[in-house]
């Protein structure tokens, strides 16, 4: 509703600087408002503009992606301010209310944002642009109902690109305790990992700080897609109405997860480990495989070059198709921001542009999205980004990927999965218990 | 007031009107100077402070409409465990934090005022001083790195024998708590050394000559004179620690975040969770309060017993 108000106002707004430019006042055209006609796209103009932006400390893609932007338009610059993604979720409700809301900001969750009026509704943009033709997949997971549920409703995010995670090996080692071909079930994965313990090597890499967040909570989704459907995990995420995260299936999951704990398939000092030191170790060769994302795509080929190599987590029955939690690298626009439809212009550019593209897999990893019919960017021989790629391939084509448990609501990572999963590889908590508690903390957080 | 009876009355009282003139101007004067501090009082901590007091009435998410809650929160705080724990936890570093510093430090400002008043005792003020002005972020950094399973602890119990004793003690459930209150220890010994080994200094030394003469031994010294008579230092020590250990965040944040599980939660951190994190202003700002109550209820008393003692 603010937002036809607003848009009524900028529009008369407009027709009163075309009358003014009429009667030769030209000082006000500078200051009239940049909006386009309805059949034009909206775009940057050709007026200098400074986007004002919130990006995430630690990974280079966007930075990359706005130089890029400023390349190919030079009236384009940028006020770009960074953070930790911890401290982006606790700033970015104040950032969007705030005096100057960001044009562009790197969201961790939107749900409550979007339902408190502080996220720009991008259906227009997504009309004007052509959004709503790309792949349904792509564009679902940033959209909100007016029941606040996800998955559905309009959009308020757009992703810079699609990541997905999956399972690394360190491929000297893989091949030491006989692995040749990546496994086809849960089963045949745990054997590997029974055979990496009997041979003296750590079998998984795993963070587990409260600080980084519990890194757990990667192998134990992939242990739900595995032994149970997604729909369910996905609703729960989606905060569906009676949605449950107690379901039996997950709980044969978080059984296995704690089978793994016990039997010494993770670091022992797993709940003192940053994700950044997980990472570092896993580099240097301790731990024959480890759960994480194809942002790390290229680090890893920094780090162990040639030696790295990537799979999606097994069904549980053979012939089953393998799931994957994938997730849009989310970024919004602020209801009051000042650059709006530049903004959007960025988004469509970033998932459309020939060079964007190609920053976006080879920086980011990841697959960049966007119109069905455009080319995936070359990448090099032998890098495990093909791998990931690929494997991004078969989960589109499964219609198996969910988004990440830690996005359900914005403090059950940090409440609710975190400090229940550190409980059980501190033996202070079972399968049934993470889950009971869990699902309690969900229900307590979506009550306020 | 000097003034002379054989003056005559008139004389006096106009005196006495200019002198109590010009003391009203200067207590007008002096409170004009204290102004501007007293503003930023106002503006950034009594503001504050009442607006969290009526925060913790409401339910409010930080920007949207605030509902009316009562005395809800409050009741939330004392009956959900994980942030009823977190006090516990405050608590029990109130022993790492306070009892510890302050009982190490009297040995230490002990030791060095009788061993070492030279030269050696000035570079052992200022290594135990150090941590004071090094950030407590870098300090919990560095101690991070210090307490991690390959860090360097471990490898110097590994060195002499006691391999079976190392562990990831931030990632330990019944080490984290201890590892977190060793960091306080470093930082807080200083702080307490410092102060009391100046308040030894003051002490009259003819008071130790004559209990030397009756054939006092040093501990008989120390628990008959030293530490009686330092009561008003000890005091501000204890009171200082205390209110690090039961308001601690930094050090707690930067090495833990309140993990493994919820072991090193204590109320800073959760107050930080539930406003910024949860958005839950109501229910952090009745935390914040109840902290606050809790401190005074510690605080008061102990600065009560050191005043009256101290006089």
């Amino acid at each position: 509703m603010i937002m036809f108000k607003k848009r009524k106002l900028i529009s008369t707004a407009t027709m009163l600087a075309v009358l003014l430019i009429a009667a030769q006042m030209p000082f006000v055209a500078v200051q009239a408002p940049a909006v386009m006609a309805q059949s034009e796209q909206p775009s940057c103009g050709t007026e200098p503009v400074t986007l004002n932006a919130y990006f995430e400390t630690g990974f280079d893609i966007p930075f990359e992606l706005a130089d890029e932007f400023t390349n190919q338009y030079p009236n384009v610059t940028w006020d770009i301010k960074q953070d930790q993604f911890a401290n982006l979720i606790n700033s970015t409700p104040r950032l969007l209310s705030g005096d100057n809301p960001p044009d562009l900001i790197r969201l961790p969750t939107m749900v409550s944002f979007a339902e408190q009026g502080l996220l720009m509704n991008l259906d227009d943009y997504a009309a004007a642009f052509g959004w709503d033709e790309w792949p349904v997949p792509q564009l679902n997971q940033n959209r909100v109902g007016e029941d606040g549920t996800r998955g559905s409703g309009s959009l308020y995010a757009m992703g810079l690109n699609y990541s997905l995670t999956g399972i690394y090996y360190n491929k000297e080692q893989a091949a030491q305790i006989g692995m040749t071909e990546p496994p086809a079930t849960l089963a045949e994965f745990e054997d590997l990992l029974a055979a990496a313990k009997d041979a003296d090597l750590l079998p998984i890499m795993q963070w587990g700080s409260a600080k980084s967040g519990m890194g757990l909570a990667f192998p134990l989704q992939a242990l739900m897609a595995s032994v149970g459907p997604v729909d369910p995990i996905n609703d729960w995420i989606f905060q569906k109405a009676d949605a449950t995260i107690d379901t039996e299936s997950n709980l044969v999951a978080a059984e296995h997860l704690q089978q793994w704990i016990e039997n010494g398939y993770f670091p022992p000092d797993i709940n003192a480990i940053e994700y950044t030191d997980a990472n570092a170790r896993f580099g240097q060769g301790e731990g024959v495989f480890m759960f994480n994302g194809d942002w790390q795509n290229a680090s890893y080929d920094t780090d162990m070059p040639g030696n790295v190599g990537f799979f999606l987590m097994p069904p549980a029955e053979a012939g089953g198709s393998p799931a994957a939690m994938s997730a849009p690298l989310t970024y919004g626009i602020a209801a009051n921001a000042e650059n709006p439809d530049c903004a959007a212009f960025f988004f469509n550019w970033v998932a459309s542009n020939d060079v964007a593209r190609e920053i976006n897999v080879t920086i980011g990893g990841s697959n960049p999205g966007g119109p069905s019919g455009l080319e995936m960017p070359a990448v090099t021989e032998g890098s495990v980004i093909n791998e990931t790629l690929a494997a991004g391939v078969v989960v589109g084509e499964a219609g198996t990927s969910m988004d990440f448990i830690a996005n359900a609501t914005s403090a059950i990572f940090a409440q609710g999965w975190t400090p229940e999963l550190q409980k059980m590889v501190g033996g202070r908590q079972d399968a049934a218990g993470l889950l009971e508690a869990v699902q309690a903390e969900y229900e307590l957080e979506l009550a306020e | 007031m000097i003034t002379s009876n054989k003056r005559p009355a008139s004389l006096a009282i106009s005196r006495w009107v200019s002198r109590s003139k010009a003391a009203h101007r200067e207590i007008v004067i002096g409170w004009l100077f204290a102004l501007p501090a007293l503003l930023m009082y106002a503006v950034f901590v009594l503001l504050p402070f009442v607006l969290s007091i009526r925060y913790s009435f409401y339910r409010w998410n930080g920007i949207g409409d605030m509902t009316w809650a009562g005395i809800d929160n409050y009741r939330t705080i004392l009956e959900v465990p994980s942030l009823l724990g977190t006090i516990s936890n405050a608590f029990r570093l109130v022993v790492y934090f306070s009892f510890i510093p302050v009982t190490l430090g009297l040995v230490v400002a002990s030791v060095m005022q009788r061993v070492a008043p030279g030269r050696l005792g000035a570079t052992a003020r200022t290594v135990l001083f150090l941590p004071q002005v090094i950030p407590l972020v870098a300090a919990g950094i560095i101690w991070g790195w210090l307490l991690a399973l390959p860090g360097l602890i471990n490898q110097i119990l590994k060195l002499v024998g006691f391999e079976s004793y190392t562990r990831a003690w931030l990632g330990d459930f019944d080490w984290a708590l201890p590892a977190v209150g060793l960091i306080g220890i470093w930082v807080l010994l200083g702080f307490c050394t410092v102060l009391l080994w100046t308040g030894m200094t003051r002490l009259d030394p003819a008071l130790y000559e004559s209990a030397r003469i009756d054939g006092a031994s040093w501990f008989t010294e120390f628990i008959k004179i030293t530490v009686p008579l330092l009561k008003h230092e000890i005091g501000v020590c204890v009171t200082v620690t205390v209110i690090a250990a039961l308001a601690a965040f930094d050090i707690v944040y930067v090495s833990t975040a309140g993990g493994p599980g919820n072991s090193t939660a204590v109320p800073g951190i959760q107050i930080y969770i539930l406003a910024f994190t949860q958005q839950r202003i109501g229910l952090a700002s009745a935390l914040a309060v109840m902290l606050m109550v809790m401190v005074l209820v510690v605080v008061l008393p102990i600065q009560r017993l050191s005043r009256e003692t101290a006089q």
